[in-house]
């Protein structure tokens, strides 16, 4: 109806599709005056010009954090992994951080897939497995200086995988020994004669963790029912690989970490990740606190095209403010280095005006005034 | 306070160039780097006649000069000497007399400090003059401690013989260019980083370009010591090769030489502060303590004395060497006196001595003490008491403190005889007044002697001070203010007693509750504080809140309670209706129906406005229906009353504005307080009490849930469990217990919600939402349940188990936390203990909470504090980059619209 386009340009689409929605079956007469009052009732709801927006923000989530259990551990339901959620991961987001506590991942699965069809196998391919987990003992031979190591054949069998696979791995990552299959046993000798009995010691360290199969970085997999299909919930993240998966659907995966996000799909997408991010800890934690403000914080930390942290390194250290830099952390770091580049404050910003006692450039501080005078 | 930090970060390493004079009065900071000796000449005759400005408007307190920018740098040698009042010689501080002696610290001419005396360099009074510079001058270089990483990275990447940079002539442009483009492109923070890394690659460098000179690797020892193979470089020789450094070169180290030339960050001359900014204290004993900035300034004129002396005398060259060590060591503390290699100097009672880094830097520092944070007079503090009688927007102010705090009135001749009466009543009779500020500036106080002779002077163009009365705006505030409704406007009501009463409906807002609270009440002072404060401020503007747009003022408590029981089930005869209705402040029956006997809606519909409309849920999911201002389906609770939850309150506010909508709260609240107060409201540890046969299920339940427990136990000691997968054995019958043991409380506790009596005080508090849930309940009636921590049930004490009454490794119910009995049938010993253990860690939990939460707050704060709604509707931030197109992608602002909505599904309705 030529109605809705018109207020298309008025009004935000969300509102538009609701009135649509609610006005099923009316007159377009009734219409358009239920369209004349929703406008009303949306012009009065505009914020005003100088709104100090940053501070409400800041204020809806520092009040509600106050409020947030620190229970770091939380068990939805009894078969969930656990992750971190309450103040801690609020914390973590905020501050930008690059490794998380729990990395967690959940996968979603393409249709036969995710009503259950081969949901272990898949599962089995997704989680790294490295040397450790498929080996039953290992043994050293101190007389030849070299470690023997048997593999479990069960387990093996469990991830597919075949002993010729196995020693492939283990003698592609270092040129120190070389490796021998003999039936499931796996036999590694120095290459160089004259090393010693520690140096083996040290090898047999290092080997448990070679990189089998399954994907890096991706400890626990746990297949689990949500609503009526299947998905599977790591801990250990590494979106890269999982989305290459050709089982996967990648447009439902997700991941919670930030910069994972950031580095394969770009910043916006680092951005709606940070916003249900603090989400999802403020619903588990029963708080309410509005969008808008979530949307505020998550666009001033991804303003400049990468994810700053709200930390002294962060967002902090791109304020044009030497005195509002200094008023923060580390002041005189700020003011020596301002000195070092004859930096110059235009006092722009809050805090320096209430430093020297001016009105601030927000809120009713804004306008200016301008009458005749005689 | 301003001028004081202004000349200590001066003195640090900061010129500050005022481009225009801040507005305060006593302003005198002179304008660096113009010509020194023109401004003081015009500076004395502005003096002059600003002197009598002030005397005039003294309380206009019109703003005439604003700062425009401040721009930081690092003085030359020159300047220091040039702005100096007086170069300091000697270490002495008085006299025999007790006077200041001339060329020492406290001279004189770097300003006052006693009363009585005045200024040598500018011929004012204390408080009038802010002090003056001085300077030393050093007999050697010494190297300012926090320059040292700079001139390093100077000394390393420059020729020591012919003090080019040590990059090939034509490679210098495309990196300068490059710099540059990482500034414009980055960010500042990155161009400091992209330097490191260019000057750690030219350390490397061992021929220079230019004049091919070898170079030798240049070390340092901390803090101040520069070491090349194996030779101390003497400051003398690191001056001289900073100075060789050409002012192109220095952009390719990030430094501006307008600001800076590399030569002054070794000191040559020290200015010394004006007295002002280090003022000493005399003790009762009449004995005066001097500040730490004085006895510091003290040992280095002593050593720096010295060493002149020594080195005319021709001393030799290992005592001058330690003479100068020793200067280096002092004027590096006076510095920073937390330098890690350094012992701090210390006072000689053993406590380290406060420098400039000290008195500017965290929380106690300048910066976040002063600068950032103000002090107030015209406040008041006590402790708060409810008094639900009050409106919502007023607050209890004790006559005692409305005796102190006073408002200013400015005579004129429609007032005059009004005022006269506070002054004739004086200080001491409310209402009177305290002080009068004649149009010359001065202020007195009225005493019962002045009296007559003020009440005679008076005339229009006086300022009276009058006290506190009824009505006045004040600002009221609770600690810790995490969001705007800490601190909002109230309108004054004087009252009997000590502590500051406020309506408990306003509890919620400033998270107050009574149980030895105290908070802070401010009077603004000025027409335009009031005004903003009332339209600002005022509680009836701020009773939606920002963060979630839904009332976060409501009813509490009684209140719900009453108002629960009188749409629930009570009726009153026509009298009582009456009685009841004028005790909340209506006289208007009109509404009430010609009945005998009147139901509780009755009575509550008429309270609503006539066309008042609304359709909503109440606690347990049942309709409430309100058609033009009659309660007709449901009742109130706590979804439709209380504050943060339900809609009606914000329907209230939305449809009649903000007064009306406080005002039909202030009456629900004190229906409800009436209401219970009329049919009485008490509780009994009966109240909970079960029949004996819900009992006798209740432990049912409970023995199932244990012999349940049991028998997972005996899986898994058999290792017949079947695990859960990525989890052990030992893992999964933790977690398969815990959720049997919580099914059966939940059990419980539907038994104790189905048959506990609903009509006891207990039960109608629970289900009203006034006070306490179910979950309470239970824990009463019939079972605590599992003591869980950290979500794990409690394993942690003896070895294997968990008390020593237990055996070990046993996992049951009881030895790993379990409470089977309720609170009104007691708990074992044990149980008390596990309680105990929950009850502490919950402790725990919030005592760390608290200050992780206070930082991520004053985190957010200070890094979104500068953004703003521009005129356009976009979010820009100081600089005007814009943060979003649109403010939350719609422009709705939360507090105006319906929990973040536009309710389009009501407008349509009320179609």
């Amino acid at each position: 109806m030529k109605i809705f386009d018109e207020y298309k340009e008025k009004l935000p689409l969300k509102i538009v599709e609701e009135v649509r929605e609610h006005t099923k079956g009316l007159t377009s007469d009734k219409i358009k005056k239920i369209f004349e009052k929703v406008y009303d009732e949306y012009v009065s709801s505009l914020v005003d010009a100088g709104e100090s927006v940053g501070l409400i923000a800041a204020e809806s989530l520092g009040e509600r954090s106050t409020q947030m259990t620190l229970n770091t551990f939380h068990f939805a339901g009894v078969s969930e992994m656990s992750v971190t959620l309450g103040l801690p991961r609020i914390i973590e987001v905020l501050d930008g951080r690059k490794t998380l506590s729990t990395p967690t991942m959940e996968i979603y699965l393409k249709s036969p897939y995710n009503k259950g069809k081969d949901i272990q196998k898949i599962a089995a391919a997704i989680k790294e497995t490295v040397l450790d987990d498929i080996v039953d003992e290992y043994s050293i031979n101190i007389v030849d200086l070299t470690i023997e190591i048997k593999l479990n054949k069960e387990k093996m069998k469990e991830l597919s995988l075949i002993p010729s696979v196995v020693s492939k791995a283990v003698s592609k990552k270092s040129k120190k020994y070389s490796v021998k299959l003999d039936g499931d046993v796996l036999v590694l000798k120095l290459k160089n004669k004259e090393e010693n009995l520690n140096e083996v010691y040290k090898i047999k360290g290092a080997i448990k963790k070679i990189h089998i199969s399954g994907i890096k970085g991706i400890n626990q997999i746990l297949p689990v029912r949500r609503k009526d299909e299947f998905i599977i919930i790591t801990a250990g993240s590494n979106l890269k690989e999982v989305l290459k998966m050709d089982e996967v659907d990648a447009t439902r995966t997700v991941t919670n970490d930030i910069y994972e996000i950031h580095a394969l799909l770009g910043i916006e997408a680092a951005r709606q990740a940070i916003i249900d991010e603090v989400n999802k800890v403020l619903e588990s934690q029963g708080l309410d606190v509005d969008l808008r403000h979530v949307l505020l914080i998550a666009d001033t930390m991804c303003t400049i095209g990468d994810i700053k942290g709200i930390t002294r390194y962060g967002v902090v250290s791109e304020k044009a403010s030497v005195l509002a830099r200094a008023s923060f952390e580390t002041p005189l770091r700020h003011i020596i280095n301002a000195a070092l580049i004859g930096e110059k404050d235009e006092l722009n910003s809050v805090i320096e005006n209430v430093m020297l006692n001016q009105s601030i450039p927000v809120g009713t501080g804004l306008p200016g005034l301008i009458t005749k005078f005689k | 306070m301003a001028e004081k930090e202004k000349a200590e970060k001066k003195q640090e390493k900061a010129e500050i160039v005022e481009e225009k004079k801040p507005e305060a009065e006593e302003t005198k900071q002179e304008t660096a780097e113009k010509a020194e000796e023109e401004k003081t000449e015009e500076e004395k005759s502005a003096e002059e006649e600003k002197k009598e400005e002030r005397m005039m408007e003294a309380y206009e307190q019109a703003i005439f000069k604003k700062v425009n920018s401040i721009v930081f740098g690092v003085f030359s040698p020159k300047m220091i000497q040039k702005m100096s009042a007086a170069k300091v010689v000697t270490p002495e501080l008085y006299d025999k007399e007790g006077y200041p002696v001339d060329g020492g610290l406290m001279d004189s001419r770097l300003g006052v400090i006693d009363p009585g005396l005045r200024c040598r360099s500018c011929g004012s009074k204390l408080k009038e003059c802010l002090g003056h510079f001085g300077h030393i001058e050093l007999a050697r270089p010494i190297i300012h401690i926090k320059f040292v990483d700079t001139i390093l990275k100077l000394l390393r990447c420059t020729c020591k013989e012919c003090g080019r940079v040590l990059i090939p002539k034509n490679k210098i442009e495309t990196i300068s260019a490059a710099l540059e483009e990482i500034e414009a492109e980055k960010s500042l923070e990155q161009k400091r980083k992209e330097i490191k890394q260019l000057s750690s690659v030219l350390r490397a460098i061992k021929k220079c370009p230019y004049c091919n000179a070898r170079q030798s690797p240049v070390l340092i020892e901390k803090p101040t010591t520069f070491m090349e193979s194996d030779k101390k470089i003497s400051p003398i020789e690191i001056r001289t090769r900073l100075e060789r450094i050409s002012d192109d070169d220095l952009s390719l180290f990030g430094l501006n030489p307008e600001a800076i030339r590399p030569e002054w960050m070794v000191l040559t001359v020290m200015p010394i502060p004006p007295v002002t900014m280090r003022p000493s204290i005399t003790l009762e004993s009449g004995e005066r303590s001097e500040d730490d900035l004085t006895h510091k300034l003290g040992d280095i004129v002593r050593i720096n004395q010295r060493l002149f002396e020594n080195i005319n005398a021709g001393a030799p060259e290992i005592i001058i060497e330690d003479l100068w060590d020793l200067l280096q060591y002092h004027v590096t503390t006076y510095f920073d006196n937390a330098v890690a290699q350094l012992p701090p100097a210390r006072h000689r009672s053993g406590q380290p001595l406060k420098t400039l880094t000290e008195r500017i830097k965290s929380k106690e520092g300048r910066i976040r003490r002063n600068l950032a944070g103000k002090r107030t007079n015209f406040s008041a503090r006590s402790v708060i008491s409810p008094d639900p009688m009050l409106d919502i927007d007023e607050v209890g102010v004790p006559k005692r403190v409305a005796m102190k705090l006073t408002i200013p009135e400015k005579v004129n001749e429609w007032n005059i005889d009004y005022l006269k009466r506070f002054i004739e009543n004086g200080p001491d009779i409310y209402p009177g007044a305290n002080y009068i500020i004649r149009p010359d500036g001065k202020r007195k106080k009225i005493t019962d002697e002045t009296k007559e002779v003020f009440l005679e002077e008076l005339r229009a163009g006086y300022v009276v001070e009058r006290h506190l009365m009824d009505g006045d705006i004040a600002l009221f505030n609770r600690q810790p203010s995490l969001h705007r409704m800490s601190m909002m406007a109230h309108s004054v009501k004087v009252l009997t007693g000590n502590t500051l009463r406020l309506n408990p409906a306003v509890c919620h807002p400033y998270n107050a509750d009574f149980d030895g609270d105290e908070m802070n009440l401010h009077i603004p002072q000025t027409e335009e504080a009031r005004a903003e404060a009332e339209t600002l401020m005022k509680v009836s503007t701020q009773l939606i809140s920002p963060g979630f747009g839904l009332s976060i003022i409501g009813c509490t408590m009684d209140s719900i309670s009453g108002n629960y029981l009188l749409t629930k089930e009570l009726e009153f005869t026509r009298e009582e209706a009456i009685d009841l209705l004028y005790s909340i402040g209506i006289d208007d029956f009109s509404r009430l129906p010609r009945k005998k006997i009147i139901s509780g809606t009755e009575i509550f519909s008429v309270l609503m406005p006539e066309d008042f409309s609304f359709r909503g849920t109440s606690k347990n999911g049942e309709d409430v229906v309100i058609k033009k201002g009659e309660l007709i389906k449901g009742l109130m609770d706590k979804a439709n009353l209380g504050s943060e939850s339900g809609l009606m309150l914000r329907e209230l506010h939305k449809k009649y504005g903000p007064e009306k909508a406080i005002n039909l709260l202030k009456r629900l609240f004190r229906l409800g307080i009436k209401v219970l107060l009329k049919t009485g409201f008490s509780v009994s540890v009966s109240d909970t009490d079960l029949p004996d046969e819900i009992d006798a299920q209740i432990k049912q339940t409970l023995n199932d849930a244990e012999k349940e427990a049991e028998r997972l136990i005996e899986a898994y000691e058999n290792r017949t469990l079947e695990t859960f997968p990525g989890k052990t054995m030992l893992e999964t019958v933790e977690l398969k217990i815990l959720e049997v043991l919580n099914k059966a409380r939940n059990e419980a506790g539907r038994f104790v919600a189905e048959h506990a009596d609903k009509r006891t005080h207990t039960m109608v508090m629970a289900n009203s939402g006034a006070r306490g849930n179910m979950l309470n309940l239970t824990q009463m009636a019939a079972c605590v349940g599992q003591q869980a921590m950290r979500g794990k049930r409690i394993e942690r004490g003896y070895k294997d188990r968990t008390l020593s009454i237990f055996k070990r490794k046993d996992l049951g119910p009881a030895p790993r936390g379990f409470i089977r009995d309720g609170f009104k049938r007691g708990l074992n010993p044990a149980e008390f203990f596990f309680q105990a253990m929950t009850g502490r860690d919950g402790l725990m939990d919030t005592a760390l909470r608290t200050p992780k939460s206070g930082y991520l707050y004053r985190r957010l704060a200070n890094a979104m504090q500068d953004l703003k709604v521009s005129y356009d509707g976009s979010v820009r931030d100081a600089t005007g980059k814009i943060i979003q197109f649109k403010y939350g992608e719609d422009g709705i602002d939360v507090s105006r619209s319906e929990a973040g909505q536009i309710n389009v599904s009501k407008i349509v309705g009320h179609k």
